[in-house]
């Protein structure tokens, strides 16, 4: 029987899963919106996958994401790592060579340069929202148009306007001004996919060694306007993978694989916690002056993880308890 | 009469010895807390800096607590917010705070000033006294910030690490109940043993990361979340370019150590920065050159939000950084800094720093080979 693994990214707009083969190809993906509900949202995607997939043979199970702690309390994982090293896995893994990788979510934004399949550096932007996949969405249904197709709307643009303006807030301002001086919609939203693109150029691009080639990631990858303004930008061509809404997951998938590999098995806790109740309780600690809020994951009755503690009172406690138990 | 002082690292805890010797009644502020940071922030400018708002939560704090009298310092830079004293003073009383105030400068200037103030809070004319009181504050701060990088160093290397943390926790839990230098420094004694005695891994190398930026970002550990801890989780030690004994040495021209070590800095970071930005901007360009000269794996740069001589220097190291080929990270903070993120950021940097070993062993071993 065929062996698979399973990678998991949780952020704070959408929960992804994949599940590849031996030979790192996706073979079902799922992407969800968190919706703050990470736990219920993890249970139905699993479930999900295993309706579909009968009963594969998860040999691996990796988390990345905001939530990678969370979802590797609940589903047992083999590997937690950071969103930048996996996205950086998945993307060499697409293109071998690549030195630069351009990611543009729906919560935040990334670049990473590498060389000879090393991160040589990188930057994230979780505040600035001009940079982002919402900012966007936002835009496109001010526009009253489907977000789909906002790519080929700029495509069609013979006459970009330049939309000016470093934030969100100033962009749209001007969009709105644009509008009403009688520019057509196509000029308009190309301007914004440039203007997009120049803020994350000017952002986190900033001091950052830009080399082809150069690999684009991330939901806003779909955006076919964004894609050229890049172009048009770096002038070079820009490499699009077919998975590039899943990549976080698709790296932590990877990684997990070669965890599993040598250590020889797996810390998955298997279907069946789709069946479990699970509870977030918060905790407020008033023994000593820090005040920490810690944060407990309660699985059917039984604490199976807390965190948010500074002096490791209460994760020591729990780790006693397990002891007591084994 | 009940003092009390803004919190920066270890400096409490000399502040504390020498007043208490000089039989002053010393009211700590609790640690800084996310509560400290609300407080500071509902009453300060909004756009003035972050060390300022938790300056100002310290001293309500303290305030409630039952301090009397506020030891105000200068500004944590010689930047645009020189005038800190001024600006804290001015937001208490507008509050309507009923309390004493002494203010401490940075002696460049008017060392008399200086002197009248250090008068007032010693409650004593006696320089004899004032000056052993300060020269045993000094012992107990470099004692202290002695002991803050045995911790950093020893928790990369412990095979428990959390072993290291509650030591650590202890030691500034019972730093409220000891009083008076020598209580102090056999605190720092003791605790220094038990860091000592916390069993290691076998490993003969480790990974070293230099911290450089704005001061007070580098040594609060609430400010920076904990840098040094969560490194020392990943089995790097940490080394922080200044420190207030740095700082202290270096201010009050005691000893040329501390002198000698920013001339380096700046003889550093000449062919990048020639003139003084404010702040520590050039103590930080300085730093990472030195730091990647000495062989570190890597160095990170932290920062207040909008501080200024900070955005300068941050503009100048991706040159560094290429020139000398050291990564380096710059990370900032402010009140809304999520610890996800932040921590994303680090654990990413470990992963690269980690794999850059790996390669250049690799390297090594082909080119012997
Ligand atoms: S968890 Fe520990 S550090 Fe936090 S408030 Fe309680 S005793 Fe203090
Ligand atoms: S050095 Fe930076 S943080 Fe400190 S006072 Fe100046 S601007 Fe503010």
């Amino acid at each position: 029987m065929e062996n698979y693994y399973l990678g998991v990214d949780v952020g704070s707009v959408s929960t992804n899963l994949v599940v590849i083969d031996e030979n790192n190809e996706v073979v079902i993906k799922k992407y969800l919106r968190t919706q703050g509900k990470p736990i219920k949202v993890l249970q139905k995607g699993l479930n999900e996958i295993k309706q579909k997939s009968g009963n594969l043979k998860i040999k691996g199970v990796g988390t990345t994401g905001s939530g990678r702690q969370l979802a590797s309390v609940i589903l047992g994982s083999d590997i937690v790592k950071n969103e930048i090293t996996t996205h950086a896995v998945a993307a060499i893994q697409f293109k071998k060579d690549v030195k630069t990788v351009l990611e543009i979510g729906g919560q935040d934004s990334k670049i990473i340069t590498l060389k000879d399949s090393i991160v040589t550096d990188f930057a994230m932007n979780t505040v600035c929202a001009a940079g982002t996949g919402s900012f966007l969405d936002r835009q496109a249904s001010r526009l009253g148009i489907d977000i789909k197709d906002f790519g080929n709307y700029a495509l069609n643009s013979k006459n970009p306007v330049r939309i000016a303006g470093r934030c969100a807030v100033f962009a749209e301002s001007d969009m709105i001004h644009k509008q009403q001086l009688g520019h057509n919609q196509e000029d308009i939203i190309r301007g914004l996919c440039e203007a997009l693109v120049r803020n994350y150029l000017n952002n986190i691009g900033k001091g950052k060694d830009i080399k082809p080639p150069i690999v684009f990631q991330g939901g806003v990858a779909a955006n076919v306007g964004i894609k050229k303004a890049f172009e048009n930008a770096l002038q070079t061509e820009i490499y699009i993978p077919k998975h590039h809404d899943v990549m976080g997951a698709i790296g932590s998938a990877i990684l997990s694989k070669e965890e599993v590999k040598k250590k020889g098995r797996s810390k998955f806790k298997g279907f069946n916690i789709t069946d479990l109740n699970y509870k977030v309780r918060g905790i407020d600690c008033n023994d000593c002056a820090n005040m920490c809020e810690i944060i407990e994951i309660v699985a059917d009755k039984k604490t199976i993880a807390r965190w948010g503690d500074k002096c490791g009172k209460w994760t020591n406690a729990l780790k006693g308890e397990d002891q007591e138990l084994a | 009469m009940k003092i009390t002082f803004p919190h920066m690292g270890n400096v409490y805890i000399a502040g504390k010895g020498m007043l208490e010797d000089l039989g002053r009644e010393v009211i700590l502020p609790p640690p800084c807390s996310k509560k400290t940071l609300e407080i500071g922030t509902k009453y300060s400018p909004e756009s003035i800096c972050l060390p300022l708002k938790i300056n100002i939560g310290n001293y309500i704090e303290s305030i409630e607590r039952g301090a009397d009298t506020i030891l105000l310092t200068g500004s944590c830079g010689p930047c645009r917010y020189g005038f800190y004293s001024v600006i804290e003073k001015n937001i208490l009383q507008e509050l309507g705070y009923n309390v004493d105030f002494i203010v401490f400068d940075p002696p460049e200037g008017k060392p008399s000033k200086l002197l009248n103030s250090f008068k007032k809070a010693a409650g004593t004319d006696n320089a004899i006294k004032i000056f052993k009181g300060f020269y045993k504050g000094k012992k107990i701060i470099e004692k202290a910030d002695n002991l803050t990088k045995l911790s950093n160093i020893k928790r990369a290397h412990a095979l428990y690490p959390e072993k290291v943390d509650n030591i650590m926790h202890d030691f500034y839990k019972n730093i409220e109940d000891v009083h008076g230098s020598n209580e102090i420094l056999s605190l720092i004694n003791y605790t220094s043993k038990k860091i000592n005695s916390v069993k290691e891994k076998k490993q003969s190398e480790y990974m070293k990361v230099g911290i450089v930026g704005e001061i007070y970002t580098i040594i609060e550990p609430f400010v920076n979340l904990e840098i040094e801890k969560k490194l020392g989780h990943f089995g790097i030690e940490v080394e922080k370019s200044l420190t207030p004994s740095k700082w202290l040495s270096h201010h009050m021209g005691l000893g040329n150590i501390g002198i000698s070590e920013e001339r380096k800095k700046w003889k550093a970071a000449k062919p990048y920065l020639r003139t003084l930005v404010g702040g520590h901007g050039r103590e930080t360009v300085g730093s990472a050159i030195l730091y990647a000269k000495e062989d570190y794996d890597g160095v990170i740069q932290i920062l207040p939000f909008n501080c200024m001589p900070e955005i300068v220097a941050e503009s100048i190291l991706p040159t560094v950084q290429k020139d000398y080929d050291i990564p380096i990270l710059t990370l900032v903070v402010d009140e809304m800094t999520g610890e996800a993120g932040y921590l994303t950021r680090l654990e990413a940097f470990v992963d690269l720093l980690k794999k850059r070993r790996e390669e250049k062993k690799n390297g090594e071993l082909l080119l012997r080979g």
